[in-house]
């Protein structure tokens, strides 16, 4: 009966671009197999939500009195996936500069804040929760999408948020969940034209003078850190580029390292290391050469997508999709990224493509959801489904991983949410478009 | 091509003078499996596209062509028997929208009518797109000049024979193509270096272009025919009409002899580009990408036009903004011929998972999507005779997958093109340790020799591929990825 209820009523509340909170926030889902991913899969399995959390999983768990109940019988659920890479509401049309909004000018900017700036309706947000993306992290990009502007060093701070809510406080999980870097590289020549070739002595000269400004701007916060601590604000003179670095020098707020070659992660790791900084490697093309590396410095990596040509002329043609079994068997932690909008509906066959060379399956589904939840420090809330973590849950008709699987309910923060988007409406608009005569 | 610069030139010339292309495989085991004339594929669940699925089926191969397809065949003397037990077989992928295989860039952006350029004349077999490619599966490729201009290049077919020289690729018989391209790029929106304008800048421009070019087309034909036809009634010492290259392929396509293949996304240009050639009386043979197809997909329907389309990008312009991923679903439900195409050389590595989505968005059947990578572009392009389905007759263009290839698990194991093993993952898997001694034992020449080479280390080397709209829309596209320096993103492909 309450089944019946609620298929009557969830068009309606599908709706909604964003589930309303209510006061009625309670939901079992029954029946179904449960990837928990804290331990093995629950067959006929009962997830309970109460007030935007995991109340209860198990077998046999009582429906509360008054649960929307939704009978998941033959289907199966697991946590929400995590693109751990992305300009989610910071840029809405690539080529329209005006909606783009992922990069601030000039090489530091670690005092910029991508969740001042990330716009709640993007109907990227809507596409891409359809796919069962549940959150993600919204970064600066230094550079952009299209390395139009001179690559940033420091870019900015990254915000992981939930993909549903009327505003960014409703969506927020961590304001500040990273410090986005882009690594200098090295170039003898530009990416795309053999014009402004430079010899390799110039510009190993102007990586060096990159990477000690970089070094300069670390240890000024430093500094800046000290004088916080001993005096009053009369005290010195407010810098808000500097604050922003402090939690990077007291190894709170991670720096999210992009780097792509051999020697400029080598080089990433080393600064770190010697500045005790916390880093994360995102892009990282290369980390199978420095995966001894990474894995004793204990570095965790955002990966690239699986589905990206290889760098080298001559590396095997499945060189990224390799990747990742091989950091998996050296012990390395890692995440799949999107690193954009549009494609971050491809998290799942990025990983599935890495399963069919060699990951094993329960590594790649926890490399979209609880290993990037860990990797910035949100393991306690995200991830898994445990009870007491925010209830950012998927109940899909089969593999999340697989093309054709389909996301049957979507709940964020707790909240039936809609898998409805412009895609989807302007499919249904046309679909009943009376024949053309 | 006057503007490749000199050291390019001569850079080629050493690559080719190094390495023939048909030495590289010369002896290899790969080489003689290739020259068997005979192969028998057993035990394989056979995807025919044609005729429904064969659960436990074989495929006996005679020179290059499907000779037999049964549940089981005798596997005749000194065939090559490959056991494919538990796998897939599929018709070789066709990719409708390709610009590997391309020396140099892909546009000839100088000029808006730029007909005279022909992709078969810088046709490059060395690149490794071409192999990275057919490890996805792809045995054929529409090669495209790229978008910049409203009436753009001559196009070509080719198969992917890898290891073969350039004149070996042209798929035979072929009918050739040329390019069109409608809105952003043509008009040249997207180019923010500088304010380098050039007509056409507006979609009514970009109308009046085409239009333009066919109207002198017509005008070119018939003078030709009246001076023809005074030659037939036996009139001598005739001076012919001068001889126009920019304008030949364009009568061609008025005659029916080149398709044109025209580059577009949104509703109203779409529209625009059939009421021009029903003016002219020629037919668009297929509308490229059309992200906005499904809204006029009658139209496109009652003018027999193809569609070939992405299966899920979208944002990266304002004229992909109303992009669906059931584009090709909905197309399909209204009788357009559609094919799920890459632009691409990475996309084109996995088109059987991008054609599976529509399985997801717009509930096409497994037979349906399958299609959209097989027959549909076969038929698209013309060569529906020779490729596209598993039938007797056809040519042996065959991909065999681990397991069914519309999952986002299947990976190919073997590629087929003529009935020659022209991929095959296990070789690859084996040889790779070869291929690193050699790297090594060249780099270690390379080392000894060094400090006499020094003028040589400061040459740049040259960007593999252009992407097809540069210059004029750097940054529109979605694989261009933040701070990652690949080669996928230097490439950054084709919108």
């Amino acid at each position: 009966m309450i089944v019946a209820f609620y298929v009557l009523v969830l068009p309606f509340a599908m709706a909604n671009r964003s589930a309303a909170q209510t006061s009625e926030s309670v939901y079992a889902i029954t029946g179904a197999k449960i990837f928990i991913l804290a331990g093995d899969p629950i067959d006929n399995g009962t997830l309970i939500i109460r007030d935007g959390k995991i109340a209860a999983v198990g077998v046999g768990i009582p429906v509360p009195a008054g649960a929307h109940v939704i009978d998941a019988k033959g289907l199966q659920v697991y946590p929400g996936l995590f693109d751990p890479v992305t300009q989610m509401g910071l840029s809405e049309i690539a080529a329209v500069s005006a909606t783009v909004d992922d990069s601030e000018l000039g090489s530091f900017n670690p005092n910029v804040v991508a969740s001042e700036a990330i716009l709640p309706s993007s109907e990227h947000i809507l596409v891409t929760r359809a796919a069962g993306i549940t959150e993600v992290l919204a970064a600066p990009a230094s550079g952009g999408f299209d390395a139009r502007s001179k690559p940033e060093i420091l870019g900015g701070q990254a915000s992981a948020i939930h993909l549903a809510g009327w505003t960014i406080s409703d969506m927020l999980i961590k304001k500040s969940a990273a410090m986005v870097v882009g690594w200098p590289q090295m170039q003898t020549r530009p990416a795309d034209s053999p014009k402004g070739a430079k010899s390799f002595a110039d510009a190993k000269q102007e990586y060096d003078k990159q990477v000690q400004e970089l070094s300069d701007w670390i240890e000024r916060a430093r500094h800046y850190a000290l004088a916080l601590n001993r005096g009053s604000s009369a005290d010195y003179q407010p810098d808000l580029k500097l604050e922003a670095l402090v939690p990077v020098t007291r190894g709170e707020l991670p720096l999210l390292i992009f780097a792509s070659r051999e020697r400029e992660i080598r080089a990433a790791v080393n600064f770190c290391d010697a500045r005790k900084l916390k880093m994360i490697l995102a892009g990282g093309a290369e980390s199978y050469k420095v995966k001894d590396l990474l894995r004793s410095k204990n570095i965790p990596v955002i990966l690239l997508p699986t589905l990206t040509e290889p760098s080298n002329e001559d590396d095997p043609y499945d060189r990224l999709l390799t990747q990742p079994s091989e950091l998996a068997a050296a012990g390395v932690k890692f995440a799949f990224g999107s690193f954009d909008n549009s494609f971050s509906r491809r998290l799942g066959q990025q990983a599935a493509n890495a399963v069919s060379h060699g990951l094993p399956y329960d590594v790649a589904l926890k490399a979209v959801t609880e290993y990037p939840a860990e990797i910035f420090g949100l393991g306690d809330q995200l991830g898994t489904l445990e009870s007491g973590k925010v209830a950012n849950v998927i109940v899909t008709d089969g593999d999340p991983l697989e093309l054709t699987t389909n996301v049957k309910f979507l709940f964020i923060k707790g909240q039936l949410t809609s898998t409805d988007n412009k895609q989807k409406s302007l499919y249904e608009r046309y679909l009943n478009r009376p024949k053309a005569r | 091509m006057s503007a490749v610069p000199g050291w390019m030139v001569l850079l080629a010339l050493l690559l080719a003078a190094v390495a023939p292309a048909e030495s590289r495989a010369a002896d290899s085991p790969e080489t003689k499996k290739r020259e068997s004339s005979e192969i028998l594929i057993q035990n394989a669940i056979v995807l025919t596209v044609t005729h429904g699925t064969i659960e436990h089926g074989s495929i006996l191969i005679q020179d290059g062509k499907i000779a037999q397809i049964d549940a089981s065949i005798k596997a005749p003397k000194d065939a090559l028997v490959i056991d494919a037990s538990g796998q897939y077989v599929m018709p070789g992928i066709i990719d409708c929208h390709s610009h590997i295989a391309i020396d140099g860039k892909v546009n000839e952006s100088s000029i808006s009518v730029s007909s005279i350029a022909n992709i078969a004349d810088v046709l490059d077999s060395d690149d490794i797109d071409i192999y990275r490619d057919l490890a996805g599966g792809v045995t054929t490729a529409n090669v495209l000049h790229g978008s910049a201009n409203s009436i753009g290049g001559q196009t070509v077919v080719i198969k992917l024979r890898w290891g073969q020289p350039s004149a070996k690729l042209p798929f035979e018989g072929a009918m050739p193509g040329i390019k069109f391209a409608l809105g952003e790029n043509p008009k040249d929106t997207n180019r923010d270096d500088g304010p380098v304008r050039r007509y056409p800048a507006t979609r009514m421009g970009v109308e009046e272009t085409i239009r333009g070019a066919f109207a002198a087309a017509r005008y070119y034909q018939s003078e030709w025919d009246a001076y023809n036809k005074k030659v037939a009634k036996g009139s001598k010492n005739l001076i012919p009409p001068r001889r126009d290259l920019r304008l030949e392929p364009l009568v061609e396509v008025l005659e029916g002899k080149r398709y044109v293949h025209a580059h577009c996304y949104r509703e109203d240009e779409i529209l625009m580009l059939l009421r021009v050639a029903k003016e002219f009386g020629f037919k668009v043979r297929t509308f490229q990408h059309v992200l906005e197809g499904y809204k006029v997909a009658d139209e496109l329907a009652a003018a027999g036009a193809g569609a070939s389309t992405f299966s899920d990008w979208w944002s990266y312009k304002i004229e992909a903004y109303d992009a669906i991923p059931y584009n090709a679903a909905l197309m399909t439900r209204r009788g357009v011929l559609v094919s799920v195409n890459s632009d691409d050389a990475e996309e084109a590595t996995h088109l059987n998972q991008e054609a599976a989505k529509s399985i997801k968005f717009g509930g096409l059947s497994h037979g349906e999507a399958l299609k959209l990578i097989t027959l549909n572009p076969a038929m698209q392009l013309g060569i529906d005779k020779r490729v596209g389905s598993i039938e007797v007759g056809k040519d042996a263009d065959l991909v065999i997958y681990d397991r069914d290839p519309l999952s986002a698990y299947a990976v190919v194991q073997k590629t087929l093109v003529d009935g020659q093993v022209y991929f095959d993952r296990q070789a690859d898997l084996a040889n790779r340790p070869n291929l690193e001694r050699e790297k090594k034992m060249l780099l270690e020449k390379e080392k000894k020799k060094a400090p006499a080479a020094k003028p040589a280390a400061t040459v740049p080397k040259p960007a593999d591929t252009e992407p097809e709209d540069s210059p004029d829309s750097r940054g529109v596209s979605p694989k261009n990825l933040p701070l990652i320096e690949t080669q996928a993103a230097a490439n950054g492909a084709a919108r």
